[in-house]
């Protein structure tokens, strides 16, 4: 266990397990997509209250709690980086920097497009919106911190500075933008407390919710393994998983 | 060869903040600079649009506090440049004492310099905003407790780019959304006032966010500094 763990730092080590595992993940996670989506967007039934606004489901919550747990990995990762110098754990870090940005991207504009015919407004600076829009912010500055510095060491290790600040900042954020100001609803309990969801109705969101849990994992490492490719691109593994590549093709 | 000869810490943490302030007593521009962009900053808010007195003065708070923390934000950027520059940020890193305390008197004495005034003048701009007069001491108070934690931030973001080229704008996405929520609970204090809200649990808060900061602030700029210079 500890040996397979400790493997994954080595970039070699993570490039060739995911190797055998990505198609499965992408596959698995291609098939949950598309059956949750094409089910909950297009066949279940409209809810009796928001007719057929709510189908948000299916995309907004999973994006919205993604984007938050992607930070937490990401500052984890940085931890890890700044700890015990994994170079793997920082390449793990700059690839979800982007993914949780596009997540938290992603919340934002489904939220906006769906409050405007529920709130009645694109926008409000409600606090769910307000600590939404900041994490972003927080993801931009990780990135265009990373992306000011030439030297690939000083740059990863000034934005894994930067991330683990934000870890600290973030609870704050969101107890400020509470305090200051409430609209959004809590997040909806699934299951038995809300009976009137019918099953047709939450279990394509259950199906969509992994499928974009999955999505994350499938961007991560495939930006992990170009990244893993680049920075490598002189070590002779790489040159000869070129070499067999290229004569395949 | 005698031992050599170690300053105590308070002794060293003296001459730091005395050089802050020399520092800055030479060339006057680095401080009034912030203190004259506050000023005119603050005054082209009325000019950008007819505002009643009454809808002025319930704008104030936020014009006033958003104002401060630009101009915090700007006026750190050359807390460590010259430093960096001409090697003293160096010598800093391998003092034997305790960087720490090095980079919190440092922060307190730009403070000194650049934050203070901010505080001071205020109550003047308050009065081309017309805040009401039940303002004033909330936002002189939230002020007081609120540019130190901003300074700190901002000194993190500075720390994180001194060995960047050209780091203006970088500083300012990096250390805005990181300030948000001084400046949340900062406007707020003077928004609750009033409003005759309950205030003194807001003043705890902003208390408390300085006192984080002081606690965490300076190691971050130290593990960004010891990046930084190299």
């Amino acid at each position: 266990m500890w040996q397979w763990f400790y493997k994954l730092g080595s970039p070699r080590h993570f490039y060739e397990m995911t190797t055998g595992f990505l198609p499965w993940l992408s596959g698995v996670t291609f098939l949950l997509l598309a059956v949750g989506l094409v089910w909950g967007l297009g066949f279940a039934p409209p809810d009796y209250q928001m007719g057929n606004n709510y189908r948000i489901i299916y995309i907004h919550p999973p994006t919205a709690l993604g984007a938050i747990w992607i930070y937490v990995m990401m500052a984890s990762m940085a931890a890890m980086h700044m700890i015990w110098n994994i170079k793997v754990a920082d390449m793990v870090a700059k690839s979800s920097a982007l993914v949780g940005a596009s997540y938290s991207a992603i919340a934002l504009f489904t939220g906006a497009v769906w409050g405007k015919p529920t709130w009645g407004t694109y926008w409000i600076w409600d606090a769910k919106l307000t600590s939404m829009l900041i994490l972003f912010f927080f993801y931009i500055g990780v990135m265009a911190l990373r992306a000011a510095y030439d030297s690939e060491t000083s740059g990863s290790k000034a934005s894994s500075v930067l991330t683990l600040v934000g870890v600290v900042n973030l609870p704050i954020v969101y107890y400020a933008a509470n305090w200051w100001s409430t609209l959004h609803q809590p997040i909806s309990q699934l299951g038995e407390r809300n009976g009137a969801n019918p099953p047709e109705i939450y279990i394509p969101i259950f199906i969509s919710g992994f499928g974009l849990i999955g999505l994350v994992f499938v961007m991560v490492i495939m930006q992990t393994r170009n990244e893993i490719l680049w920075r490598e691109r002189r070590a002779q593994w790489v040159q000869d998983l070129l070499k067999t590549e290229l004569s395949h093709a | 060869m005698g031992k050599p000869q170690v300053l105590s810490l308070r002794a060293s943490l003296g001459a730091t903040l005395a050089r802050e302030l020399q520092l800055a007593l030479s060339s006057p521009g680095k401080a009034v600079n912030p203190l004259m962009f506050f000023v005119i900053a603050v005054s082209l808010f009325p000019l950008g649009g007819r505002f009643e007195p009454e809808a002025l003065g319930a704008m104030a708070p936020g014009i006033l506090w958003v104002t401060a923390l630009l101009a915090v934000m700007l006026s750190m950027e050359g807390l460590f440049r010259a430093d960096y520059d001409d090697g003293s940020l160096e010598q800093l890193l391998l003092s034997p004492q305790p960087l720490y305390f090095h980079l919190l008197v440092k922060v307190f004495g730009h403070w000194l310099v650049t934050g203070l005034p901010l505080v001071l003048v205020s109550p003047v701009l308050a009065l081309l905003l017309h805040l009401p007069e039940a303002g004033y001491p909330p936002l002189l108070l939230s002020l007081l407790l609120g540019t130190p934690t901003l300074s700190l931030i901002a000194a993190i973001g500075t720390a994180l780019t001194v060995g960047l080229a050209r780091s203006g704008l970088l500083l300012a996405v990096l250390v805005l959304p990181l300030s948000v929520p001084v400046l949340i609970f900062g406007a707020g204090l003077v928004d609750a006032v009033l409003n005759g809200l309950p205030a003194a649990g807001l003043l705890a808060i902003l208390a408390a966010l300085l006192a984080l900061a002081c606690s965490f602030a300076p190691l971050a700029m130290a593990a960004a500094l010891r990046i930084s210079v190299q």
